[in-house]
């Protein structure tokens, strides 16, 4: 069953770097993996959630007798169904909440801030009468003004969603309130006497549009609530501990009255962290005493989840003749959405990231207007201030004749570099994967008529955090690893090769599960590139703990002293001066003394994982552009990125893959459309257009490996990098073709065939 | 006894009928009270009633209609069935070699999943500006067939929609079959949307050219129809005329570009721009015509 493909011969390892079939590969071809929407209770009700016609409205009242009348409707709620929160910040993966929001978010309190807020939802016997119900229900709301751009938004007069929110991180204080939540700033040197010393100086502002994760598996789950208050909650999600813990907190029930499990997941890429359904589904479920199922429609997943911000961006970078950065400075204004909370932060963090900079100055806004509230999208942040960035380093590459890689290898991060953003950098890969850029075939091959070709790198932090797992080892010696760590990219069979590594056993030996929450202690969730290194730092640990216990039982049976005793080759046996006086006993014969030496035995690790390392990469595209339409498409892609260690490359390279082409849809033509009316136009995959696959060429990648030292297996966290210079190098490439530099996201073909046509015009147009 | 079906009625509010005579189905439209809706591939109008578009109260299933479920050829014109999936066509040899601007056109609806399914009866009485197989049919100067309760006539394709969801159809009235006339010698046609992606999508612009030339390639005849510029799928006779006794060499092809824009009267949407599409429609009507005419000249 299993395939061993080594990828490098000689290997000293017998499972890492190998390409195994996936296990959980089987269940999802033949489908019976269980994803959110796909298990059923018996007498389960039907949620469905009433939304929001307008941008911005005051709630003056919710009558939903009609609806609770008629037949088949067994429960109601609405926003005094959930207890009001106080407003403090928590952090939550890459993101910081506020329960003070999250609640209002969940359920509409006094106002509506977005076209798809939830106001109402209904639990019924079939999802007509649901529906039904949801039109019977009488709101009436005192309709406001709406602003739907940032730049808007902030402008004084501009209409306020909040009427106490008053700009933080600017001394002294505003007096009057704006939408502006917050301001930040840092950086290092001095970024006027920077500019000084420079002979080139660009700058550019960048806008770019929110853009949404697009998973392809709508949010969904099923909630069922016992007389005596126990629940269970069925959710694809991806963190199962923090569902627990919101659902707890806005309904104020013990975390332990709550069990919840993950289902297989369709996608998340980020946009799975936070809760929507699943507090609405367990009050729906109390109340009416049946389970209640929720799934969203592709529209309410669009009008009313994630996405991530559209923003605008001011970059200005200053270099010497001989090619060296002497300043630069960022200026970014992301949306929120309608609650505080954009990843402005990790986006000024990002900004820089990839050089080794002097002087450098980055301001940052939080501003929030009548859209959806964003949510993480791989590498939150992060993407926005890089296209800006990594656009600009063009340009000044261009203005002093190197060319792009070259320019950046002269300013690139290594070991030891300060990072604008605080630390000073361990072993990283940037300059690996510019000198693997500039070694790789695509960057030498000559371009066709109409192409261009853009470079682009890449960054982003990793995270580690709270994890537990354990490994129990099975009457006949099998093993059953269960991790609390959603498994988004591959993280089963990562695990199983990580635990058959440390334990020298086959692969098919270890069957590994994504445990449910009254099953392991607390697991932080899949999010921030975090799950292979943290599980797997924690299941490096209790493979290691099952052989000390094994060792340990050994040495009983044998009645030698514990340290006389190793495990060696998938065999303990007696070492040093008594090696050879038992026969080696394998796991399967340590599992039978088991019973007799003290009980099962089960290696369990619980800790928080320290030492994540950041992941750099650079990408290379080659784009076409028609001349007569403005249509550009992306005829080559190379990405090149440092996995630290790949342990399973072929989901590295899945997610290099993945990551390149969701950029590619942000950079060509993915954008929400609203119309005047403050309402989202294009609420589908039909024209909300993420790439489709005849869209795109084969993406070719490149793992370079520079082992993290912090994980016993060198492993950094891949799957948010990848996502961070599609964007400009398309545009980069784009430029290349035209010879028109693009500062407005989408590139779509209404706007680049207006500007083709503006450049021809004024003789400055490539083709 | 408990009467089931009464029930269930009552319970969902829309009766479903599948008839299987062309006379049942135009009697069961004309004498429905409420919304009443012709169901054939079910691509548009499904998503419309999941989506609260429509609510009908009646669907009228005609896919268990023999008759219009068939391709037929006669003295090289072609008879098909409104209910004829795109897959169908595709996999009609004869069909695809006659009209293979027509049978492109169909088949750019949608995915492989939804050829299956998708019909170009429901294509043209979805009245969308933007169907793809209507301005191929326009082209190719396709007539309907259609039957209602004052019994059969016929009609040019161009004079069925009148505006966005709109049909000149009377109540009762079913499109049965498109009918492609017998093809003059060196006589070809071509279909071309613009899309920002390469498939999924809904035209932002669609052209459709038919030319004949004659022995020496001169054009005796040409129609162009353009789909997405308007509020209804348009033939433009003047774009037709542009290539008519022309070689369609470059002076013609500019002629015909220009006719193509000046026929536009679009709006600006979340899919194009005013401007964008007045211009991409004169850059698909020459690329169209292109492919038109290579066709036209290898017979």
């Amino acid at each position: 069953m299993q395939e061993k493909v080594k990828d490098a011969p000689g290997s000293e390892f017998q499972w890492i770097g190998t390409r195994p079939v996936r296990p959980d590969g089987v269940d999802k071809v033949t489908g019976r993996a269980k994803f959110g929407a796909d298990l059923a209770m018996p007498g389960q009700l039907v949620g469905k959630v009433l939304r929001s016609p307008h941008p911005h409205a005051r709630i003056k009242s919710i009558d939903a007798s009609a609806a609770l009348a008629l037949p088949g409707v067994k429960a109601v709620v609405t926003r005094d169904d959930f207890m009001d929160q106080p407003s403090e910040f928590i952090p939550a993966g890459e993101m910081m909440i506020n329960y003070r929001d999250v609640v209002r978010n969940v359920m509409a309190r006094e106002k509506v801030l977005y076209d798809g807020h939830p106001v109402a939802a209904v639990a019924a016997t079939s999802a007509s009468i649901a529906r039904r119900a949801l039109k019977l229900i009488k709101v009436d709301y005192e309709v406001l003004p709406h602003v739907i751009d940032v730049v808007e938004a902030m402008q004084p007069g501009a209409p306020l969603l909040h009427d106490d929110m008053i700009t933080a991180g600017v001394e002294p204080a505003p007096k009057t309130p704006s939408n502006v939540a917050k301001r930040i700033e840092f950086g290092m040197g001095d970024v006027a006497a920077g500019f000084k010393q420079a002979d080139v100086v660009i700058e550019r502002v960048f806008t770019t549009k929110p853009v949404h994760q697009g998973y392809i598996e709508p949010h969904a789950c099923i909630a069922s609530v016992s007389e005596d208050g126990q629940a269970e909650l069925w959710v694809s999600t991806q963190g199962h501990w923090i569902v627990r813990t919101h659902c707890a907190r806005l309904l104020g029930w013990d975390v332990a009255k709550i069990r919840v499990t993950a289902a297989e997941i369709g996608g998340g890429f980020g946009g799975k962290t936070v809760v929507y359904l699943e507090p609405v589904a367990l009050a729906l479920a109390r109340k009416s005493g049946r389970p209640v199922k929720m799934v969203m429609t592709r529209e309410e997943v669009f009008r009313a989840s994630g996405p991530t911000s559209g923003a605008h961006v001011r970059v200005k970078i200053g270099a010497r003749k001989d090619g060296r950065i002497v300043a630069a400075e960022a200026e970014l204004k992301y949306q929120a959405g309608a609650f505080q909370g954009s990843p402005v932060q990790p986006g000024a963090m990002c900004a820089f990231a990839p050089y080794d900079l002097e002087n450098v100055k980055v301001v940052g806004y939080d501003v929030v207007s009548n859209r959806p509230k964003v949510a993480a999208y791989r590498a939150p942040g992060g993407p926005i201030a890089e296209f800006a960035v990594e656009s600009v380093i063009d340009e000044v590459a261009a203005k002093t004749g190197m060319s792009g890689i070259d320019f950046r290898l002269r300013n690139a991060a290594r070991q030891g570099t300060k990072a604008a953003y605080g630390p000073k950098f361990g072993p990283i890969g940037m300059v690996e994967t510019l000198e693997a850029a500039k070694a790789h075939a695509h960057w030498r091959t000559p371009l066709a008529k109409n192409q261009g070709r853009g470079v682009a790198s890449g960054f982003w932090f990793n995270i580690g955090g709270e994890t537990s797992v354990s490994l129990s080892l099975n009457e006949d010696g099998t093993l059953s690893l269960t991790a609390g760590t959603p498994d988004i990219g591959g993280l089963r069979a990562s695990l199983c090769m990580m635990a058959a590594e440390e334990l020298r056993v086959p692969l098919d030996k270890i069957r590994v599960q994504i445990g449910d929450t009254g099953q392991l202690g607390y697991n932080f969730l899949t999010g921030g590139s975090r799950s292979t290194f943290s599980s797997g730092m924690a299941t490096v640990e209790a493979a290691r703990d099952v052989i000390k216990q094994a060792c340990k039982r050994a040495a009983q049976l044998w009645e030698l002293p514990e340290d006389a005793v190793e495990y060696k080759d998938g065999a303990v046996r007696p070492a040093g001066p008594n090696a050879g006086k038992h026969a080696p006993m394998s796991l399967k014969d340590v599992a039978g003394i088991a019973g007799k030496t003290g009980g099962p035995i089960v290696g369990y690790a619980r800790l928080n994982a320290h030492g994540a390392a950041p992941s750099f990469a650079t990408h290379i595209a080659d784009v076409e552009v028609d001349p007569e339409t403005g249509r550009a498409w992306v005829v080559r892609y190379t990405a090149i990125q440092d996995a630290g260690r790949a342990i399973h490359p072929s989901y590295v390279e899945g997610q290099y893959q993945g990551g390149a082409a969701q950029g590619i849809g942000w950079a060509l033509n993915e954008e929400y459309v609203y119309g005047d009316d403050g309402r989202l136009q294009n609420p589908g995959f039909l024209d909300y257009r993420v790439p489709v696959a005849s869209d795109l060429p084969m993406i070719d990648t490149v793992i370079v490996e520079v082992p993290n030292p912090r994980h016993p297996y060198g492993v950094r966290g891949v799957g948010e990098t990848p996502i961070c210079p599609p964007m400009a190098a398309v545009a980069n490439a784009v430029a290349d073709a035209t010879g028109i530099r693009f500062t407005e996201l989408p590139l779509s073909p209404p706007r680049v065939l207006k500007a083709l046509g503006e450049a021809r015009g004024n003789g400055q147009a490539k083709i | 006894m408990l009467n089931l079906r009464q029930i269930n009625k009552e319970a969902c509010d829309m009766r479903y009928e599948a008839p299987s005579s062309i006379d049942q189905a135009v009697a069961l439209l004309a004498s429905a009270s409420g919304e009443a809706r012709v169901l054939a591939g079910g691509t548009d109008l499904l998503v419309q009633i999941k989506t609260d578009l429509v609510e009908p109260t009646l669907l009228v299933d005609i896919k268990g209609i023999a008759e219009l479920r068939e391709i037929g050829e006669e003295a090289g014109a072609f008879r098909i069935g409104a209910a004829v999936t795109g897959a169908e066509l595709k996999e009609n040899p004869r069909l695809k070699a006659v009209w293979p601007g027509v049978v492109e056109a169909a088949n750019l609806i949608g995915s492989t999943q939804i050829q299956g399914r998708a019909t170009m009866g429901g294509n043209l009485c979805n009245a969308s500006p933007a169907a793809d197989s209507v301005p191929a049919l326009i082209a190719a100067g396709a007539k309907v067939a259609i039957v209602g309760p004052g019994g059969r006539r016929e009609a040019p394709v161009e004079d069925i929609v009148i505006g966005p969801r709109r049909l000149s159809l009377t109540k009762g009235e079913i499109v049965a079959s498109f009918l492609l006339p017998a093809k003059a010698p060196r006589t070809a046609d071509a279909y071309l949307r613009f899309i920002p992606r390469t498939e999924m999508d809904i035209a932002v612009v669609g052209c459709g050219v038919c030319l004949t030339l004659d022995g020496q390639g001169t054009c005796t005849a040409a129609r162009v129809a353009l789909g997405a510029v308007a509020e209804r799928p348009l033939m433009v006779a003047a774009a037709g005329a542009a290539l008519v006794g022309s070689k369609v060499d470059g002076a013609a092809l500019a002629t015909l570009d220009a006719a193509a824009r000046a026929a536009c009267r679009p709006i600006d949407d979340k899919r194009g721009t005013k401007e964008f599409r007045v211009e991409v429609a004169g850059v698909l009507a020459r690329r169209a015509a292109q492919i038109a005419l290579e066709r036209a000249r290898k017979g």
